[in-house]
This record gives structure tokens, sequence and C-alpha cells, in this order.
């Protein structure tokens, strides 16, 4: 695995001073997060003068706020090399014109993509190779079938020219301000690229909306945005399948995803993301849920050195609601940090949180989560089960869950389980003719199986896919 | 026809070093029930665990020799295929020759659907002899075309390979097997074993050897924990394996109770880790009447 990764680090350096001069050379004149860099990129994009004053104080949050070094059991972030993000943002940018070749993939990416099955044309879309054209149908055919509905779904950077006061309104204001923490003040500074999702009154979108693509076609997932309005009595399911590995070159995936649940609303958002091995995936994930609302995280995160996630819902009004459901897979040398966080700031609120995790080779997981219940919000209920999966013992799994209750009518559960792949489970399978390997599978695929059973049937083979792939080693 | 034989078997706890099998000699052959009998802790589950090829347990001499007829499965098996050490093989591919192991204790394994788990063990059974019975050259051949072919089907695809039992066909086989066995047919798509009560466990044990079509089976204690009804299920199942597939049975059992309903050709009494005692299916009546006392007294003086 090492020689793979050097010689992803050579690959990175190579594309690094590949660009074109009159774009890179900016960028990389200045090393770290500037105002120029900042500024560049908003203008690159054409963009209104309130996002750029936006993306200015983003930037100020982010050089007044200390990294985080000190949480218990966190992930290392000492590698993380700050001074040099911006550079990578440009390669991307300049991907999308530039990068025409299937052989131009890392090699190990292209690897992948042979052994999940994926057909060429969809490989292409999928490492962003020539996807524009194909994420244009997507588009066309998403907007043709809800276009009279008044639902809108775009790129990110579309809906600020297109839809300017929806996303003057929302955008990194009362639901994930740049304030919140030091990687939210970064996604704000440089975010690019991502989802708009506008669903109006009592609209319910009956299939689920999927970004999929157009992800990796715009060479933008690194600092992706995706913001969803889900307007009273609607209901809206959101995918985002970047079950693509990236390209080796980004190091650092810092997204920010926004929900509005209004009354009555139910938004379902479901993730299965696999991140290249040299990967820092930190991201700020948060629903703000009206009265009666529902939000439903499912997420499935694989690969990445580092990952730390923890989607967070506001249940702001009577009777609101959050379900969640994370999986993690740990292999050697990585550290995967997830969870979820729930305020419950109203009477009657409900939520459940059932986190699973898998490590193996000495790889890492934690759950960290928070649940926090307000004075005053009586008879709300909390639910929290942690399961941990572990392969030998040079793994580890910790589970830090932090509740805070500040009221006393509440009804509050926690189970944690934490097991070794029993050795007397793998040989019952075995004895029944599956071998050791095909045994260990069904193991942990049932394990996961909470999580595949909320999945549109093709994204939860391809989470079973992966995590077959992730236990054969054959990721690296 | 096929025969299980076991040769001076010695085996012991790798992690604990004990000894535990001191020379234990038997031979089934299909279409026979064998009873298994002895206090706890005299080796009746560890000789089906080494049989089986539990990880636990290192033989330390002695030999399991499975001996197949040409047409065991009705195909012509090589004549250099039709002997083999089962000490050499893994436990996967002890199964696809044909050797079914019960549990006593089954594994509960969460989020696999009974009938997902029955299929993919058959088909990989299939698979796995097909390969053994496969010459060498064949092999490389087929491992190079494997690697060509790229990546399995996952168990959650629909659509079986060539030569896989497909979900449509499965189906059918196994409605008709739990019909067979009383079972409710709820019972496919639970969880394998997962919640299941100790007399539903055991009737899964014998739905899945009357799936996978073992040629030799042994089961541990399949009669523990069993009301009478239950008991009477199991017990068709068991008969029914011998008489319909023409298995052969190692019944390891610690009461005559089952030896009512499945009526041994052979019982051993087995003592210290080996067999003292064989006879006819009188002698589980005797044991039932004078327990193992005076088995070990006759040994001890003959000795």
């Amino acid at each position: 695995m090492s020689s793979e990764q050097d010689q992803l680090k050579e690959t990175n350096t190579e594309e690094r001073f590949a660009f074109k001069k009159d774009e890179s050379a900016a960028v990389r004149s200045d090393k770290g997060l500037t105002e120029e860099v900042v500024r560049l990129i908003s203008e690159d994009k054409d963009e209104p003068d309130w996002m750029l004053d936006r993306r200015l104080r983003a930037l100020e949050h982010w050089q007044n706020m200390p990294m985080p070094t000190d949480w218990p059991g966190q992930p290392d972030l000492t590698e993380l090399d700050v001074e040099e993000i911006v550079p990578y943002i440009r390669p991307d940018v300049d991907k999308r014109e530039g990068a025409d070749s299937w052989d131009d993939l890392p090699e190990d990416i292209q690897d992948t993509f042979e052994k999940l099955g994926i057909p060429e044309a969809e490989r292409k879309a999928l490492s962003g190779v020539g996807a524009q054209y194909e994420s244009e149908v997507v588009y066309q055919n998403m907007q043709e079938q809800w276009e009279e509905k008044g639902v809108v779904f775009c790129n990110m950077d579309e809906a600020v020219q297109e839809h300017e006061d929806l996303v003057k309104e929302y955008f990194m204001t009362s639901c994930v301000p740049p304030s919140d923490n030091k990687f939210a003040a970064l996604h704000g500074a440089v975010w690019s690229g991502g989802s708009f999702v506008y669903i109006p009154e009592d609209v319910t979108v009956e299939m689920p909306v999927q970004a999929y693509f157009r992800m990796n076609s715009e060479g933008m997932g690194q600092f992706e945005h995706t913001l969803i309005i889900a307007e009273p009595g609607s209901e809206v399911h959101y995918i985002e399948g970047c079950s693509a590995p990236k390209y080796g070159s980004h190091n650092l995936h810092s997204g920010g995803v926004e929900v509005f649940v209004k009354e009555d609303a139910h938004v379902q958002y479901s993730t299965v993301q696999n991140w290249s091995k040299n990967t820092f995936n930190l991201n700020t994930k948060r629903a703000i849920v009206e009265k009666g609302g529902r939000m439903e995280w499912v997420s499935g995160s694989m690969g990445s050195k580092a990952t730390m996630l923890y989607p967070c819902t506001i249940l702001k009004g009577r009777g609101a609601s959050a379900n969640n459901i994370t999986i993690a897979f740990a292999g050697e040398g990585q550290n995967i940090d997830t969870g979820a966080k729930v305020y419950h700031n109203a009477p009657h609120t409900k939520s459940t949180i059932e986190s699973k995790s898998i490590s193996k080779d000495g790889g890492r997981t934690n759950y960290r989560g928070l649940v926090h219940i307000s004075e005053g919000a009586e008879h709300s209920s909390t639910a929290v089960e942690c399961d941990a999966l572990m392969f030998d013992n040079e793994s580890t799994s910790d589970t830090m869950p932090y509740m805070e209750i500040d009221e006393s009518k509440v009804d509050v559960a926690h189970e944690a389980t934490v097991g070794k792949i029993g050795d007397e489970d793998v040989f019952y399978l075995q004895s029944r003719g599956l071998d050791d390997d095909d045994a260990k599978q069904m193991i942990v695929s049932g394990f996961i199986e909470p999580i595949t059973e909320e999945l549109p049937i093709e994204y939860a083979v391809e989470l079973n896919r992966l995590i077959e792939l992730e236990m054969e080693g054959s990721l690296g | 026809m096929a025969t299980l034989e076991l040769k001076n078997l010695h085996a012991e706890v790798v992690e604990a070093d004990e000894k535990i099998l001191n020379g234990v000699d038997l031979e089934v052959n299909s279409g026979e029930i064998h009873a298994l009998m002895g206090p706890n802790g005299s080796g009746k589950s560890t000789t089906a665990k080494v049989v089986a090829g539990h990880p636990a347990y290192e033989v330390t001499e002695g030999e399991i020799v499975l001996t197949l007829d040409d047409d065991e499965f009705d195909e012509e098996i090589p004549e250099d295929k039709r002997s083999w050490d089962l000490l050499d093989l893994e436990p996967n591919e002890r199964a696809a020759l044909g050797v079914f192991l019960g549990f006593q204790y089954p594994a509960e394994i969460e989020g696999v659907t009974m009938v997902n788990f029955l299929r993919q063990a058959l088909n990989a059974k299939l698979d796995e002899r097909e390969e053994l019975f496969e010459d060498e050259d064949e092999e490389e051949a087929e491992a190079d075309e494997e690697e060509d072919a790229g990546y399995d089907t996952s168990p959650m695809e629909g659509p079986a390979d060539e030569g896989e039992v497909g979900v449509a066909e499965f189906q059918q086989i196994l409605s008709e097997k739990m019909e067979q066995l009383d079972m409710d047919e709820k019972f496919a798509q639970r969880y394998l074993n997962a919640g299941f009560s100790g007399g539903e466990k055991k009737q899964n044990e014998v739905l899945q050897a009357a799936i996978l079509e073992p040629s030799i089976a042994v089961l541990d204690e399949i009669d523990s924990g069993l009301d009478i009804d239950r008991l009477q299920d199991v017990s068709n199942g068991i008969n029914a394996l011998r008489d319909e597939q023409g298995t052969g049975i190692l019944q390891i059992t610690h009461y005559q109770r089952i030896l009512d309903y499945v009526e041994p050709d052979h019982v051993h009494v087995m003592l210290d880790g080996e067999i003292a005692m064989s006879g006819g299916a009188e002698l589980a009546e005797k044991l039932e009447d004078k327990g193992y006392d005076w088995v070990r007294d006759e040994v001890y003086e003959a000795a």
C-alpha cells in the first residue's frame, strides 16, 4: 500500500506543476489560504458581491480559529498540511477542461472500477473523465420530470446565479455558519460545486434525487456544498453517491451539507462515500427540523486516512424527529471518527442513532455522539445504539457517547456492543461450504444490513462490494 | 456410497495443550445410523468438531479418511479423487465432499436471511466440489479464466452464474424441504438462527442437512433441549436424510430418548477419548438402564 501512496504523492506533485500557467500561477504564488485566493475563486465563478463577502468573512473565521487537536481519541491531523490546501483546488478546476483519458487515472482507481464491474462508459462518468455531457443529461431528465411542480435540483454554483434569493437566505446563515468550526470556516471560504435542492410546499418527490455522476464530473468534490430546502409538507430522498474513489491528488475533503426541514416535511439524505486512502475527510452536515418534520441521515463512510463526520440535527419544533444510521470501515492506517449529534430543543421530539463500525488490520473506528435535551423538551426520547465489529486484535474501536440531559421527563437509552468476528461464527459458515473469506464477508454484510436496507438496491450492492474489496485489501 | 473412517485419532486443544481424543476408531457408511454415546467430557463433541475441521483442535496422530464411490454425487469421480484425508482439507472443502456437522449450539448470524445463506452455501459447495475434482492442469486454466472474468457476483445480486442454483429455483427447493420438516415458510426470511428457540435451531440444522445433501452427517446432540413434538419432527427429518438421500448419520447423544425415533444400526460408547464399547441398538437400552459405569468396569476388567 505504501508504495502506491508514494506513487500517488508523486502524481500530485507532477499534476501540480502541470496545469496551465495563467490559472495556476496566481494560486501557487500564495501558500495557504489568502484573500487573493478566495477572491480568485469567487471571480472565476462570477459570483455576486454578497457571496464574496461571505467567503471573506468565513476566511477570517478560519484564520482566527485553532485546529481541533485535543478531543479525546481524535484522529491525528498533524499530517494535514493546510498550506497545501489551495493549490489542490486548482487542478480540479483544470481537470474539468483538461483530462480526457481513462489512462490518466491513477491505477488503483482504474482497478477499483474494474473490480466493481462498472462498465467503461459509466466509469468515465464516475471518474469525472468526460462526464460533463453525461451529467447534463442527468440534470435535464430530472428537471423535465419535476419542473412543473416547482422542484429545483441543480449545481450549487448555478443556484447562486439562478436562485439567488433562496441561496442568499439559506446559505451558511442559520444552519451551518462559518463560525461553527474550523473546517466549516474553511468550507465557507473556498466551497465549490455541490447540489441545490428545493422542494415546494406539499410536493412529494417519489423517486430519490440522486447526485451521483455530477459530483465527480466537475471534479469539484473537495469542497462541495449541498443545500436542501424542503418546504412544509414536502418530501424528498436525496442521495449523494460518490462511491467512486477520488483522485489521489485530493488531500482534503471538507464538504458542507445544510438541510432545512420545514413543518411536517420529510427529508432523507443518504450517502455512500469512498475516499482514497490519503484523504482527510472533514465535513459539517446539519439539519434544522421544524414542527412535525422528520430528518433521516443514512451514511456509509469508506476510505480516507482520517474522517471526522457527525451529521447533526436540530429538532426545533414540537414533535420533530431524527433518525441516524451510519457505518464506518477502517483498515490499516485509517482512523474513522463518526457519529451523530442531535439537539432536542422542543417537546415531544424523538431521535434514534444507530452506528455500525468495522475495523481491520489495525484500523481504528470511533463512535462520537452528542445528544442534548434542553430544559423544556419534555416527553422527548432518544435511543443510541452503536455496534463495533473487529477483525483482529490490532484493530481498535472506541465509543464516546455524550449525553447532556437538562430535562427530567424524557426517555434516554444507550446501548453499545463491541465484538470481534467470532471464530465460532466463521467456522459454522465454513462447515456449510463457504470459504474463510466468504464467511467473513457474509458476517460483515449481515452486520451492515440495517444500512443497506435503507438504500436503493444499486447503492446497497455497491456498498457491499466496496466493503468486500476493502476486506480483500485490494483497494490498497 | 461413502465411508468415513476415523483411524486411531488423537487430538488436543490447540491453546490449552490438553489431550481430548486418545485413539478413536470409527467407521460410518452412508445409509447407516450410528449412535455415539458417553458421559460429559468423554470427547463426543470434540470428535464431531475434529471431523469438520474446527481450528481449535489439533490432530496429533491418526487419520480421517473419506472414501467416495465413483457416482456419489451423480457424476463420475476420477479414480484418484475418490479417497481423501480430511486432515489435509479446509472445513469448507470437507463440506464440499459431503461431510456435514449439525451443531449443538449453532451460531446466530444477524442480517443474513436463511434463504440467502442457504443458497450461497449450496452454490459455494457445488463450486468447491467441482474444483476439488478437477485435474491440476484444468485448475490452472480455470484460475486464469476466473481472474479474467473479474469480480464474482455478490450475494445481493439476483441472477445466478452458469451452473449455480438461481433464486427462483432455490426458493422451490427450500419450500419443499421446509414443508417436509413442518417448518413455517416465514423461516426463509428470518436471519440465520437469530432469535430462534432451541428447538427451532435444531430443526434448522436438519433443514440445512436436507438442503446440502451430505454423504455423512455428524449430528452433535441434536436432541438436547427439544420437547417431545419437536423431537419427533427432528427425528423424522433425520430418518428422511437416511431414507431419501442415503446419508450416513453419526448421532451424538446422551440419551436413549431420540433413539426411540431414530433407530441406530450401531451404538458406540465413548469413554476418556476412546470408543470403549460398540454394539447394536440393544446396547443403548442397556446404557439407559445401567448408566456408563458398568462399561468402564467391564473395559478396565478386560484390560
